[in-house]
């Protein structure tokens, strides 16, 4: 393979392979919508990807990096490594614009903009993905994930995830 | 216990990481204690959750101990194989979950420092804990709003809420100063900028927890004597309990995984 393609030609393909591996708790998103995927190296043929925990806890990267070595081995890019590093800390601010909007219309509030998170008592103002009301209302700061809480509307009614700003 | 406890050297920086390790580990097991117990179902969530960022914290700084002592531990074997006298976590960290006011009151104490601290530790020289204190900085501020909004739902609550919190802040209270106290060992790693004093953060937390109880109409113990003993491996008999059941699996299988 190596003499067929230039590294960079190599390295563009070994990203666009790991780019499709999705978040197994929210498969809408892949790994590049949501800015866990940091980078990609080639070093003597053999690809290295970097991927970034959401939360220090999340039980969804073990799954994420088998699935990309799996994405690349189908791709005939053997003994891939998958490392994860931890500096620069995720953020959500790294959501892609199109991750944005899949997560909207797969029914998960997008994260909002930072800046209130300081807040101890802050107030936040979601929009519900459902029928685009803001009359809403947080239900738990915690939900089904790390990454997200638990939100009512109280227009529709609908209870809905939202994707916590991080 | 079908099998012996590691030895670990322990270099100012090792014992200064597990410490924190140990902290992280130990809280996050505490909560985990409540999963399916919890009052309401968004609250065991809640407690689960955050009990699962300490867990991922606590991972990290396991896994940079074994690699600055370099002696062939590793993460696994720094948490299942070291006994009672070998852990270093705050002595506030292992108290029972006693009543659900009890581990607010626990949260809250230990977040609005952890809140503090994460936040000072990301100008830490060492690269490693600089980007373990940036993820736990934001995941600490999140544990200090939860149990912020539970302190103040309890004591401006009912009578019953009222008085059970502040039960639990009279009870855990004696626990809090040690948070700010450090050795020898830690002062030099203060000194070479890999750690930042405790004691320094001191004034802010305490404005930080007085603004919260004043809002709770609770009343904060004047401070008095504080117990410590955690730093050194001197532990209350809560923590033999705690380590018997999170170790069983590894002292009864040696090595077992999924």
């Amino acid at each position: 393979m190596t003499a067929l393609f230039s590294d960079a030609e190599l390295r563009q393909h070994a990203w666009n392979t790991a780019a499709t591996v999705v978040d197994p708790e929210i498969p809408v998103l892949t790994i590049a919508d949501l800015g866990v995927l940091r980078d990609v190296t080639i070093r003597d043929g053999q690809v290295e990807v970097a991927i970034t925990p959401t939360y220090s806890g999340c039980p969804a990267m073990n799954m994420i990096g088998l699935e990309i070595e799996l994405a690349l081995e189908r791709e005939g890019f053997r003994n891939s490594k998958v490392r994860t590093v931890l500096s620069p800390a995720w953020t959500t601010d790294w959501m892609s614009q199109e991750g944005r909007r899949k997560l909207r219309e797969y029914g998960i509030a997008p994260p909002q903009a930072a800046g209130s998170r300081r807040a101890l008592f802050g107030v936040q103002q979601v929009t519900c993905p459902q029928c685009g009301s803001e009359d809403t209302e947080v239900l738990s700061e915690f939900g089904s994930t790390s990454c997200k809480a638990l939100w009512r509307c109280k227009s529709c009614r609908e209870p809905f995830d939202y994707f916590k700003c991080h | 216990m079908a099998v012996a406890s590691i030895s670990v050297s322990e270099t100012p920086l090792v014992l200064y990481t597990l410490r924190l390790a140990d902290d992280a580990l130990i809280l996050g097991h505490r909560l985990s204690e409540w999963c399916g117990h919890a009052p309401i179902l968004e609250e065991d969530m809640a407690l689960a959750n955050m009990g699962l960022d300490l867990l991922g914290q606590a991972r990290e700084l396991y896994s940079y101990a074994a690699k600055v002592e370099a002696k062939g531990n590793d993460e696994d074997k720094l948490a299942y194989l070291r006994d009672v006298r070998q852990y270093r976590n705050l002595l506030l960290l292992e108290q029972p979950n006693g009543d659900f006011a009890q581990t607010m009151a626990r949260q809250f104490f230990y977040s609005a420092f952890a809140d503090l601290y994460w936040r000072a530790m990301m100008k830490s020289g060492d690269a490693t804990l600089a980007a373990v204190a940036a993820k736990s900085e934001k995941e600490s501020a999140y544990h200090l709003r939860h149990s912020s909004e539970w302190m103040v739902r309890l004591g401006d609550g009912t009578a019953e809420s009222h008085a059970r919190a502040q039960a639990a802040i009279d009870h855990l209270w004696a626990f809090t100063g040690e948070m700010f106290c450090t050795d020898a060992g830690e002062r030099g790693l203060v000194d070479a900028g890999i750690s930042v004093d405790p004691a320094s953060l001191r004034s802010q937390w305490l404005r930080t927890v007085a603004d919260v109880v004043g809002e709770a109409t609770l009343d904060l113990p004047s401070s008095g004597w504080m117990q410590q003993g955690g730093r050194d491996g001197r532990h209350s008999e809560h923590l033999g309990h705690l380590l018997s059941e999170l170790q069983s699996m590894q002292r009864t299988f040696p090595g077992a995984v999924w």
